[in-house]
């Protein structure tokens, strides 16, 4: 079998012959909770998935095919005057269309819709977070994924991510986001959102054709008076796999409240950074010392002296001197 | 009469040679179910604490047993810790000698017991070990709650701020520190009662040795033996 290539595009039709994975375990750049990262002996093209906000019509055909290809059953729910559906990302649901109707400075209605899921992150929080080793990996190519086998479902990537994208499966009990189509993506194919995606809003490739791509889309933009248009692809998380162009780049909250500046939390780093190996060296210590000090200290031992005195007091059934201080 | 420095249940057990009742058999098995519960947190708290930890986690049966079961016992040590916090906080409230006896800290670790003033049942060092793990055990059941991923639902309605994710990033760190503050205290705990020799029998048969109890809680006895020679008909 010949190993796929890598893929440059979401629009190629898949070859008919079986391919051999081109994503393998040796590719992981990133672990979690594993103290010596892998040294791969590649390195694959770093890619991206570009998701043009001013084309996007909202039909959901990506939300479809996210449901379709990664065999998830997002429950039924009711309309509540939204156009979210469903109501919020979920554990079955791995990308959701965010709508937003914005009335901009000269008064006119703009309907702002942003296909909301997991950025894949150059440096992703959930993975920092993580104290399961290996139940979250980034590849070379960026991609960044859950290892359900080793996930336990703790829900500290919820906590490290600084975009609000994992949710826990209620009964599977792991973590689950968007994959950006590693499986897809490993015998190349381009991710099964932008595959469906019918106005190429969404559109895949290496992440330095994507940049270029994004550029002549923002001059197109900006050639029609958008002047504010530009590249979401926040340098805080070391850039994302998952990049917006945005008509309002200086405004990125305008769209159901993208972060202007994303980065891990301060308090994320702390726990995960000095308090993990400060609070480690220092119960070792304590331990250790207490050890040894209890080993081979001089204690504290009770003379029989005491025990004379002891019996002296209750024999004498008073209370002696000293008591009513 | 109030007993000042002794529970009205600790009595001389024993004239010859003295023995002195200090804990209970209820005392004593609401001690070792805290005791027992707080080791198991630690280890299974420590495994997704380090990845160097990670390990322990094999003891409990793997990581997502660990996620489940770390809580579960976590409620079990607040409510066993509450039961003992109220059978033994009104003597552990500080009295003046209390200063005396930290000023005096030097005196303490170097044996001269001697110069330090007469104590009731509890001397400072353990009166702080008894805050400081209240204060915590507070702190880490209620930091613990809002990072319980699978109860979330229980309350997250109620109180919507505690359940975002910015006051949960706050509740994993501080539930960390304080965890380590936690082990921190417990060692200080078992150390005292390993270097104090004669204290451990307090927590196993529930009796001292007069002499133990001479030498480091004089008030106590003494309070103890003017009671039992006061008779039982009073």
């Amino acid at each position: 079998m010949t190993t796929a290539s890598e893929p440059t595009t979401a629009i190629a039709n898949p070859p008919v012959e079986a391919l051999e994975s081109n994503l393998l375990p040796s590719d992981v750049v990133r672990i979690s909770a594993t103290r010596s990262p892998p040294q791969p002996d590649r390195q694959l093209t770093k890619v991206a998935k570009l998701i043009d906000v001013s084309k996007c019509i909202g039909c959901k055909a990506c939300q479809s095919a996210c449901i379709e290809w990664n065999d998830t059953h997002p429950e039924l729910e009711a309309n509540v005057g939204l156009y979210e559906n469903p109501h919020d990302l979920t554990p079955e649901m791995y990308t959701l269309m965010r709508f937003t109707e914005y009335e901009n400075p000269e008064g006119d209605f703009e309907w702002l819709i942003r296909k909301d899921g997991c950025m894949h992150c150059e440096d992703p929080g959930c993975l920092k977070a993580c104290p399961a080793p290996g139940a979250i990996v980034q590849y070379s190519n960026g991609i960044v994924d859950f290892i359900s086998e080793n996930c336990i479902g703790c829900g500290y990537c919820v906590t490290g991510c600084p975009f609000n994208v994992p949710r826990i499966h209620k009964t599977a009990h792991v973590a689950k986001k968007c994959t950006l189509c590693s499986d897809r993506v490993a015998v190349g194919q381009g991710p099964a959102c932008a595959k469906a995606c019918p106005t190429q809003a969404i559109v895949f490739g290496t992440k330095e054709e994507m940049t270029a791509h994004a550029e002549e889309r923002i001059a197109d933009l900006k050639s029609r008076g958008y002047e504010n248009a530009g590249l979401y692809d926040p340098p805080g998380v070391g850039g994302t796999h998952v990049m917006y162009v945005l008509h309002h780049a200086d405004q990125p909250a305008l769209y159901a409240g993208l972060p202007e500046d994303p980065k891990i939390a301060p308090v994320v780093e702390g726990w995960k950074g000095p308090a993990k190996t400060v609070g480690l060296a220092a119960i070792g210590l304590a331990a250790v010392g207490a050890a040894l000090h209890g080993l081979f200290g001089r204690a504290n031992v009770v003379e029989p002296s005491d025990e004379t005195a002891a019996e002296k007091l209750v024999k004498s059934g008073t209370s002696g001197p000293g008591e009513g201080a | 009469m109030k007993p000042v420095y002794s529970e009205r249940r600790d009595h001389i057990a024993s004239r010859q040679p003295v023995t002195v009742s200090r804990y209970r058999g209820l005392t004593r098995l609401n001690h070792w179910v805290t005791a027992l519960s707080l080791i198991l947190l630690a280890l299974s708290g420590l495994a997704l604490f380090h990845p160097l930890l990670y390990p322990l986690s094999a003891l409990f049966g793997g990581g997502a047993t660990v996620r489940w079961l770390h809580p579960v016992i976590g409620v079990v040590l607040f409510f066993s810790f509450l039961i003992l916090f109220l059978q033994l906080w009104r003597l552990n409230l500080p009295r003046r000698e209390d200063r005396v006896w930290l000023s005096h800290l030097g005196d303490v670790v170097s044996n001269h017991e001697e110069r330090l003033p007469e104590l009731g049942k509890y001397n400072a060092g353990q009166k702080l070990v008894f805050w400081a793990m209240a204060g915590l055990i507070v702190v880490l059941i209620v930091t613990g709650v809002m990072i319980w991923e699978e109860q979330l639902p229980l309350w997250a309605a109620q109180a919507p701020s505690l359940a975002s994710i910015p006051a949960r990033r706050i509740a994993v760190a501080i539930h960390a520190l304080a965890a380590v503050a936690m082990i921190l205290v417990f060692i200080l705990h078992v150390y005292a009662a390993f270097w104090t020799r004669g204290t451990l029998r307090a927590m196993t048969r529930g009796t001292v040795t007069g002499g133990w109890a001479w030498r480091h809680h004089r008030k106590w006895l003494r309070e103890l033996a003017g009671r039992q020679s006061r008779g039982p008909a009073e």
